[in-house]
C-alpha cells in the first residue's frame, strides 16, 4: 500500500474518532439555550419541561436584586421585557453582576416557578453599556448638564 | 488636537481607497508611478491613523468628556496606566487601536519589501490597503470614537475595575498585535495566487509574519488566561469561553501553517495547504473579532449587541468567497513537487501534527458556533459546555503533545530502524518509566498518567538534542559548557529555539494535568481570631487565621481587606490579604459594583487561592478556598514559549543562509547540525 493512502487511513481514523467524540459528548452536554418567554412556551407545551437544566440569557430587572449580607447568594428577577422569571442563585456572584446587566444562568425550575440557578454569568456591563446619555441622573455627573430632549 | 485627530481618520479613509485603487491598477497595468504612489499612500494611511489615535489620546488624557468614548470609559481619577489603556478599553477605541496597528503593519509591510518580490508587491499593498479601508470605515460609521454627546458629564463613568489590572492593560494589544498579524501573511497569499508565483519566495515573508502573529497570540492567550485567574475569582483560568475560544482558534491554524511551511521549503510538498492555512489563519482571527464584537454569542467577555456586527459578518462572507474562487482558479498552479514515502518520516509526521491541529481548531469552532448552528437547523439555542470541549480536544491535544516529541527528530523521507532505535529508544525508556513512577505513587488517573509519561518522553528528546548538539561542539571546538549551550542555540535559531517552544508546550501540558487534582473548594465562615484547617490535594495541612477586617481609601477605590495568617505543615507561610474593592469617582460618588481581588498564595506545587466573597457580620468574613495544583507552572510554559519565538524570530543576519542549508540537510543528524556544519 502506497504511503499516502496508509496517511488518510490514519487520518480517518483519527477524524473518526473524534467525530464520534464529538457526536456523543455533543449529545451530553448540550443544553437549550433560551430566552424567558422561549421557556415559558416550553413548560406550557410540556409541564415536564421544568425537570430539565436549561441556560436562559436575560436581563436583570432595576431594583430586584436582593443580595445576601454574606455574599454568597443572590435573588432578582430577569426579563426579556415579555416574560420574568424570579432567579435564586448560591455561589461566587461575579463582580460584574448588577442591576440591569444581561445575564446567563443555567439551572432549572422549580415546583414554585423559581428559577434556581447552578451558575450565573454577567456580562461586563460597564465595558460594554456604560454609556453616560443612559446615567444622566447618574451621582456621577453632578454638574453635567443634559438640555432638555 | 481632537478635532484634527477626527478629520484625520476621513482622511486616512481616502488614503487607504487610493492605496487599494492605485495598487491593484499599478500591478495589473505593470506601471511603476501608480505601485510608487500606492506604497507611499500606505504609508500616508498608517500616519493619519497615528494622528487619529494621537488625537483621541489626548482627549483621554484631557479628559474632554464631550466624547461620549472618553465619558464611557475614563474618569478624572484614574491612573495615568489605565487613562492610557482606556484607548482600547470600549469598543469604538479599540477598533481604532485595531485599524493602527494594521496600517502600521502595512506600512511595514511595505517598506520590507518593496524591493523584492517586485511583481506581487502591487497585489500585497493593495490588499492591506483594502483590509485597513474596511476597519477604517468600520470605525467611521460603525463604532466611531469621537462620537460627541449632546452635553458634557463633569466626570467620566470610569473604568470596569476589572480592566484596572496591568494584565489587562496589556492582553488586549498583545492579542490584537497578534490578530491583526495575520492580515500580512493574507495579503502576500492573495498577491502570490494573483501573479501565480506560488513557490517558495513569498514564504519567507510570510513566514516572518506569521511567526510573529504567532508569538503576540502567544502572550496575548496566556496574559488572558492569567487575567481570567486572578480576576475573575473562581479560580480556574480557561472556560472554553466563546471569547476565549477565538483567540485560540487564528493560533493553531498559524501553529499548523509554521509547521506545514517546513515541509513546502524541504520538499516542495502542501502548497494548497499552506495558501489555504494562511488564508484560513486571516479569516478566524476577523471570524474571532465577529463573535467578540457582535454578541451574536453569549459571553462574559463579549461586547454588547453592536451595530459592528454586520460588518464583519459581510466582510467576512465576501473575503471568504473572493478567495475561494482565487485558489480554485490556482490550483494547476499548486501541484506538489513529491509525494509522501513513507509512514514513518518526517513529512508524515508534520502532517499529522496540521491534522491534530486543524481538527482541535474544528471542534473548537464547532463548539463556539453550535448555538448559532443549532439555531440555523432546528430553530432553538442549543449549547455544548466545557465538557465538549475537555472530551474532544483532550485525547487530540494527547496526540499532538506525543508528535510534539516525534517530529523534530524523525528523519525526512523515510525513517530508518536505526534513526528511529537512535532517537527514541531512551525517550520511550523514560517515558514508561515516569509512568510506572508515578503508578507506584498512587497515581490513578488514567489522562493525567498518559499526559506525564508523554511529557517525559518529549522532555527528555529536547534533553537529548541539547546535549549532542553541545557534546558536538565542545568536541570541535574546545568550547566550555556555557560557551557551546548558547553558540548552538545562537547559531541555529530556528530549531533550536523551536526546542525551547516545545519545551514550553511540554510545561504547559503538564500544569494542564494538574488540574486534574483539584478538590472541590471550601466555603468558610472566619470570624477575627478564628482558624481554618484544610489538607491540599497533596495531604499536606495549613490553617489560615483571620487577623481581622481593615478598612481604608486609596487612589479610586474605598478597599476592605482580610489579612489570613498561613501555615503550612506547621511552618509559617505569612500573611495573605483578600480585598473588596468599592470605586468611586473625583466626587466621592460609588462607581460599578464592589470588586473583589482574590489572594494568592504562588508555589511550585499549587497555589492557595482565597476568594473574600462578603461579611456574614462586622466581624465575620465569608472566603472561599481553593488549592490549584500546578497553575504557576502554566505562565512559566507560556514564558518559554513566548521566549522560544524570540530566539526564532531574532534576525540572524549574516549566518542565516548556513544555518537554512544546515537545517534543512536532508539525512540531518543532530550532532552535524547542531555543530552548525
Amino acid at each position: 500500500m502506497k504511503a499516502r493512502s496508509k496517511f488518510l487511513i490514519g487520518g480517518l481514523l483519527v477524524l473518526g474518532t473524534s467525530g464520534i467524540l464529538m457526536a456523543s459528548s455533543t449529545r451530553e452536554t448540550a443544553q437549550y439555550f433560551l430566552t424567558p418567554t422561549e421557556l415559558a412556551a416550553k413548560v406550557v407545551d410540556n409541564p415536564k419541561f421544568v425537570k430539565v437544566g436549561v441556560k436562559v440569557g436575560a436581563a436583570v430587572v432595576n431594583g430586584t436584586i436582593e443580595r445576601a449580607q454574606d455574599g454568597r447568594s443572590v435573588k432578582f428577577s430577569m426579563t426579556d421585557t415579555t416574560t420574568t422569571y424570579k432567579v435564586v442563585y448560591r455561589g461566587v456572584i461575579p463582580d460584574t453582576f448588577t442591576e440591569g446587566v444581561s445575564v446567563v444562568v443555567e439551572g432549572r425550575l422549580n415546583d414554585e416557578g423559581v428559577f434556581e440557578a447552578t451558575t450565573l454569568l454577567a456580562k461586563c456591563a460597564s465595558r460594554y453599556e456604560n454609556e453616560p446619555d443612559r446615567y444622566p441622573q447618574s451621582p456621577s455627573y453632578p454638574t453635567g448638564t443634559k438640555p432638555a430632549a | 488636537m481632537i478635532l484634527v485627530g477626527e478629520l484625520s481618520l476621513w482622511v486616512a479613509i481616502l488614503m487607504a481607497a487610493w492605496t487599494t485603487t492605485v495598487s491593484w491598477a499599478g500591478g495589473y497595468q505593470r506601471r511603476s508611478d501608480l505601485v510608487f504612489s500606492g506604497e507611499r499612500a500606505m504609508y500616508a494611511t498608517f500616519a493619519f491613523t497615528t494622528v487619529a489615535s494621537i488625537g483621541l489620546w489626548y482627549a483621554i488624557f484631557t479628559h474632554d468628556f464631550s466624547l461620549k468614548f472618553v465619558s464611557s470609559y475614563s474618569s478624572r481619577n484614574l491612573p495615568s496606566v489605565y487613562l492610557f489603556s482606556s484607548f482600547w478599553a470600549g469598543q469604538a477605541g479599540s477598533m481604532l487601536f485595531w485599524t493602527l496597528i494594521l496600517a502600521g503593519y502595512g506600512a511595514l509591510a511595505v517598506f520590507f519589501n518593496r524591493h523584492r518580490l517586485r511583481a506581487m508587491m502591487p497585489w500585497v499593498t493593495g490588499t492591506m490597503g483594502l483590509v485597513t479601508l474596511f476597519f477604517l470605515l468600520t470605525t467611521a460609521f460603525g463604532a466611531n470614537p469621537f462620537e460627541r454627546l449632546d452635553w458634557v458629564p463633569a466626570d467620566g463613568r470610569g473604568m470596569n475595575p476589572q480592566l484596572q489590572n496591568p494584565g489587562m492593560a496589556i492582553h488586549p494589544p498583545m492579542l490584537y498585535f497578534g490578530y491583526v498579524a495575520t492580515a500580512v501573511p493574507f495579503a502576500f497569499a492573495i498577491g502570490a495566487l494573483i501573479t501565480r508565483q506560488l513557490d517558495g519566495e513569498w514564504l519567507a515573508a510570510v513566514r516572518r509574519w506569521s511567526l510573529l502573529s504567532w508569538f503576540f497570540l502567544t502572550i496575548g492567550i496566556v496574559l488572558g488566561m492569567w487575567w481570567a485567574y486572578v480576576e475573575l475569582g473562581w479560580s480556574g483560568y480557561w472556560a472554553w469561553d466563546a471569547v476565549e475560544n477565538s483567540s485560540l482558534l487564528p493560533w493553531l491554524s498559524g501553529t499548523a501553517f509554521l509547521h506545514s511551511i517546513m515541509i513546502q521549503e524541504k520538499r516542495g510538498m502542501l502548497k494548497k495547504w499552506n495558501v489555504t492555512l494562511v488564508v484560513l489563519t486571516f479569516l478566524l482571527s476577523i471570524l474571532g473579532t465577529f463573535i467578540t464584537r457582535s454578541g451574536v454569542i453569549e459571553s462574559v467577555h463579549a461586547f454588547a449587541r453592536s451595530n459592528v456586527g454586520p460588518w464583519f459578518l459581510w466582510f467576512l462572507i465576501i473575503s471568504t468567497i473572493l478567495t475561494a474562487v482565487l485558489v480554485s482558479t490556482r490550483l494547476k498552479d499548486m501541484e506538489a513537487k513529491a509525494e509522501l514515502e513513507s509512514m514513518v518520516s518526517r513529512e508524515a509526521a508534520f502532517l499529522y501534527n496540521n491534522l491534530v491541529l486543524v481538527g482541535i481548531a474544528f471542534t473548537t469552532l464547532w463548539g463556539t458556533l453550535f448555538p448559532i448552528l443549532s439555531e440555523w437547523v432546528q430553530g432553538e439555542k442549543i449549547t455544548v459546555g466545557p465538557p465538549f470541549f475537555n472530551s474532544v480536544n483532550t485525547p487530540l491535544g494527547l496526540l499532538l503533545l506525543a508528535l510534539t516529541g516525534i517530529g523534530p527528530l524523525i528523519a525526512w523521507r523515510r525513517a530508518s530502524s536505526a534513526n528511529l532505535k537512535r532517537q527514541f529508544l531512551a525517550p520511550s525508556i523514560v517515558g514508561v518509566l515516569a509512568v510506572v513512577v508515578l503508578l507506584a505513587l498512587g497515581m490513578r488517573h488514567f489522562y493525567a498518567l498518559v499526559f506525564y509519561g508523554l511529557a517525559a518522553f518529549v522532555a527528555t528528546t529536547i534533553t537529548m538534542e541539547f546535549v549532542k548538539g553541545i557534546g558536538a561542539r565542545r568536541r570541535m571546538y574546545q568550547e566550555n559548557l556555557a560557551t557551546a549551550g548558547v553558540r548552538l542555540v545562537v547559531r541555529n535559531r530556528r530549531r533550536y529555539g523551536g526546542y525551547v517552544v516545545h519545551f514550553g508546550v511540554v510545561v504547559m501540558f503538564a500544569a494542564f494535568a494538574g488540574s486534574y487534582f483539584k478538590k472541590d473548594y471550601a466555603e468558610v465562615d472566619l470570624k477575627t481570631g478564628d482558624t481554618f484547617t484544610a489538607t491540599d490535594p497533596w495531604g499536606d495541612t495549613w490553617t489560615f487565621t483571620s487577623e481581622g477586617m481593615n478598612s481604608f481609601e486609596t487612589l479610586n477605590r474605598r478597599v476592605t481587606a482580610i489579612s489570613l495568617v498561613a501555615t503550612y505543615n506547621g511552618k509559617p507561610m505569612g500573611r495573605m490579604l483578600a480585598e473588596k474593592r468599592q470605586h468611586f469617582d473625583s466626587n466621592k460618588a460609588e462607581t460599578f459594583e464592589p470588586s473583589t481581588e482574590v489572594a494568592i498564595m504562588e508555589m511550585a506545587r499549587q497555589d492557595v487561592y482565597v476568594f473574600f466573597s462578603g461579611l456574614r457580620d462586622a466581624d465575620t468574613a465569608v472566603l472561599t478556598f481553593n488549592f490549584n495544583p500546578l497553575v504557576i507552572w502554566v505562565w512559566i510554559g507560556g514564558f518559554i514559549m513566548a521566549f522560544g519565538g524570540v530566539i526564532v524570530m531574532w534576525p540572524q543576519a549574516e549566518r542565516r543562509e548556513r544555518g537554512y542549508v544546515a537545517e534543512l540537510s536532508p539525512q540531518h543528524d543532530g550532532a552535524l547540525v547542531g555543530a552548525g556544519v
